[in-house]
């Protein structure tokens, strides 16, 4: 599909078709990079608190100008604010609270998701690459739902959703959906559930994947 | 018992060559920029350092590295926008480097202090982090095997400190301090602030002072440009 023009959702109706999934009053954990636009689609009234692994429950919008504050920043190491009710903790604490389970969803971008719910987001593997985790490995296994936010093809048009990721692992049998541009899947004990389709067809995702697709969108449901 | 010190130099006397030294700070945040700079000063060499991150732009950790100093480093995230030191010493082979999951980084630092000999983590089961690491299953769950991280010293920046040590942060600066400072055998804090015993409330107080071995009053941290967008 690369050189066509560009269909499906772009990455913030797709950060605003996310935000719609997250629970009121849910503690998240917005990754580094794409997942971190989420935040702008969070409606005032949820009640959602923001998780930054670096030690901060209640963090608020990107601070600019007068607000930056170099002690107060986010795990993407960007300055940002904080919201009446905020609370600061140190890193074992931050950490054991998403270990913990605490954490109710925990979006991520991936470079392969496969078809169990293994995760492989951290590192190319490629040789002369050097490799950072950071948070990527307790990310991953810790909150209750990890969701993952990508592109379902890379920018050379390879499926990024697959039977089993080549990339190095972050996490093993971990996500729970995949949110991306041409559909919503749902990792599921059966298989993977195609949930939502963004101008393409079930049809045109089975034959892009090689993962066995079960149709659950309202479409199939019929 | 805490002692105080009159400045940084004092502070981090008797680092020796090839001690292991805990470094606080999540990038810049929290980083102990006038203590590191005072242990370049001193001269120690051939040390493990342990901190979240590689060095950022030019100062502090980042200035330690450039000079040679860090044979190992241990840490989750060493590769950013601004690293270039590190990154040109690990392509030229000059810098061992010990990559460890972040959350797993701060419980073997707590572990340490904790007096834990080990504990059983399922961050990075089934990944090359945790290859050739004891993998137990309990009630269903994998788990990977991870042991204590100990220094021989830590350098921490906190706020604020009474004249026993007792610390207080400001924000996310607090990150590795407080584990970091339990963790070493001698814990060096830097704090902007430092008043008489008994003008901290003790419901306050973040880090007790019996973790704390020598302060040093630092008016005035040297700003610290922040890198933006520079990673984990």
């Amino acid at each position: 599909m690369t050189g066509e023009s560009r269909r499906g959702l772009g990455k913030d109706e797709l950060a605003a078709r996310i935000a719609r999934d997250i629970p009121h009053r849910a503690f998240v954990n917005l990754g580094i990079g794409l997942p971190t636009r989420i935040s702008n689609h969070l409606s005032p009234g949820s009640g959602i608190v923001l998780h930054t692994e670096n030690g901060m429950l209640g963090m608020g919008p990107e601070a600019h100008g007068d607000a930056v504050d170099l002690d107060l920043i986010n795990a993407g190491k960007v300055p940002v604010t904080e919201l009446p009710g905020a609370s600061y903790f140190h890193h074992a604490d931050s950490f054991a609270m998403m270990r913990g389970g605490h954490l109710d969803v925990c979006v991520l971008g991936a470079y392969q998701v496969s078809a169990r719910g293994d995760l492989a987001n951290w590192h190319t593997g490629r040789s002369d690459d050097i490799p950072a985790v950071g948070g990527a490995m307790d990310l991953a296994i810790g909150a209750k739902e990890t969701f993952v936010m990508m592109n379902l093809l890379s920018r050379d048009g390879v499926p990024k959703l697959v039977p089993e990721c080549t990339y190095p692992l972050t996490g093993v049998g971990c996500v729970s959906r995949v949110y991306t541009d041409l559909a919503v899947f749902l990792i599921e004990d059966e298989g993977v559930a195609v949930r939502e389709l963004f101008d393409c067809t079930f049809d045109e995702l089975v034959r892009l994947l090689e993962v066995p697709l079960l149709n659950r969108t309202r479409e199939g449901d019929r | 018992m805490a002692s105080i010190l009159d400045n940084p130099t004092a502070a981090v006397a008797g680092i020796a060559d090839g001690a292991t030294v805990m470094i606080g700070g999540f990038g810049t945040a929290g980083q102990p920029v006038e203590l590191i700079e005072a242990l370049i000063a001193s001269g120690a060499t051939d040390l493990t350092v342990v901190n979240n991150n590689a060095g950022n732009g030019d100062v502090g950790l980042a200035a330690l590295i450039r000079a040679g100093r860090v044979r190992k480093i241990v840490c989750s995230f060493p590769r950013q926008r601004d690293s270039w030191h590190f990154d040109q010493k690990y392509r030229a082979g000059e810098i061992e480097l010990e990559l460890v999951p972040q959350g797993n980084l701060a419980e073997r630092i707590r572990a340490a202090g904790a007096g834990i000999g080990a504990f059983y983590t399922p961050t990075g089961y089934g990944t090359s982090l945790a290859e050739g690491k004891e993998v137990r299953e309990i009630d269903g769950r994998h788990y990977v095997l991870e042991y204590p991280l100990r220094a021989d010293y830590a350098l921490v920046k906190a706020y604020r400190s009474d004249e026993l040590g007792n610390l207080v942060y400001r924000k996310t600066a607090r990150n590795f301090g407080p584990i970091m400072a339990a963790a070493a055998t001698t814990t060096i804090v830097q704090v902007e602030d430092l008043v008489p015993v008994g003008a901290l409330d003790p419901e306050v107080i973040v880090t007790p002072g019996i973790y704390v071995d020598r302060i040093v009053r630092v008016p005035a941290p040297a700003p610290v440009p922040e890198s933006i967008g520079a990673g984990q």
